[in-house]
């Protein structure tokens, strides 16, 4: 309950993803930089060669830093990469979602929402 | 004997019995109102729940055309376009808007997607060749990053309306579980401590007026025996004249009668 205040200018989406999903997504009209001095992109390309601490400060940028996001779209196969970070998450903006990508399925398992919606459920 | 669970501390009067009763009362309403509020929020966590699991089976379908759609991009454009996509995005033509839902008293935002019109950060893109791909990519990407939006809201609702049930549960069994045993046993060790108090009290009485029958029944005896005792002096006083003026006239008469005066 704790940020019921903060949503109403939250405007954009974000993407951590590879190349393939970014580059949709960004045709799809999601990609922001904002003004000059600071630059921030909304989007981070992440290949085979991204470290992994890099992806965790983008994803703690995008969540608790900026303000302006609405939904965080992650590609399952990096958000596997930060599990421990995703499943700690319990805010409810940003929204962290979980994304198929083109090389990756999508499995439902690791999803970590899903995974409590099927606790839930008792399955 | 109630003194060992667990009850307020209250002095046992009437007084705090009628504050514990208004307060079981009160506690009873407030239970029954918090478990109907968790009901309609169990219900609709429920929906909400069913509605992710498709949504993300969709998105998984969705995304899938998506990635081909790309592909066709990629293969007409005859090489790779991300760069100069991620180059050009300055400006979101895509953006979000979140508004409320109110579910029995809890706020639910939901996630809306509008498209600003005007700016158009990939004008260049596919200007050689492929742009009616990049076009229809663009389209189908569009289509993917609503059925993604809805799945966010839907994801929102269902975090804040878990926490939101956690809460309304606690509480509910804090009342029904805590609260309310407390409170009628509070209620229960004020009566045990008032009727002990009337025994109390009945059994003073009943000294009091047996020691005041006592008294009465001594005083009485007391008095009785004065009177007997007036009595036979007055007694005395009266045979001794009677005795002097009888015993001239008559005689005979006075031998007979001479038993009664003694009683």
């Amino acid at each position: 309950m704790a940020s019921q205040a903060d949503y109403k200018d939250r405007q954009f989406l974000a993407v951590i993803g590879d190349e393939d999903s970014v580059t949709g997504l960004l045709l799809a009209g999601i990609g922001h930089v904002t003004s000059p001095p600071d630059n921030q992109k909304n989007f981070l390309v992440v290949d085979a060669k991204t470290e992994t601490s890099a992806i965790e400060s983008t994803f703690e940028k995008f969540t608790t830093e900026r303000k302006d996001i609405g939904i965080v779209l992650i590609n399952q196969h990096i958000a596997d990469r930060i599990r421990y970070r995703i499943d700690t998450y319990t805010q409810a903006f940003p929204t962290v979602l979980e994304i198929p990508s083109k090389d990756h399925p999508y499995d439902p398992e690791k999803d970590s929402v899903l995974r409590r919606v099927r606790r839930l459920f008792g399955e | 004997m109630s003194g060992a669970a667990d009850r307020e501390a209250v002095f046992p009067t009437r007084q705090s019995l009628g504050i514990m009763k208004a307060k079981l009362k009160g506690a009873e309403t407030g239970h029954s109102l918090l478990k109907r509020k968790s009901e309609a929020l169990t219900k609709r966590f429920r929906e909400i729940t069913r509605r992710i699991d498709e949504a993300k089976r969709k998105m998984g379908r969705v995304m899938q055309i998506a990635s081909l759609s790309l592909a066709e991009v990629t293969y007409a454009v005859g090489g790779n376009i991300g760069y100069q996509i991620q180059e050009s995005a300055k400006s979101a033509r895509f953006r979000i808007r979140a508004k409320q839902e109110n579910v029995s008293g809890v706020l639910l935002p939901a996630f809306e997607s509008y498209q600003t019109e005007g700016n158009n950060d990939f004008a260049m893109t596919g200007l050689g060749k492929g742009g009616q791909q990049v076009q229809r990519c663009r389209e189908t990407y569009a289509r993917a990053v609503e059925a993604l939006v809805e799945l966010a809201s839907l994801q929102t609702a269902f975090v804040i309306l878990d926490e939101v049930i956690k809460v309304v549960n606690r509480r509910v069994n804090a009342i029904e579980h805590v609260i309310i045993p407390r409170t009628e046993n509070t209620i229960k060790y004020i009566n045990s401590e008032l009727d002990e108090l009337d025994r109390e009290e009945f059994y003073r009485l009943k000294k009091v007026a047996g020691k005041k029958q006592r008294d009465t029944a001594e005083q009485d005896a007391e008095m009785k025996a004065r009177k007997e005792a007036q009595a036979a002096a007055a007694d005395e006083q009266n045979q001794a004249p009677n005795a002097a003026a009888d015993d001239a006239p008559a005689d005979l008469l006075a031998a007979e009668e001479d038993e009664d005066v003694i009683f």
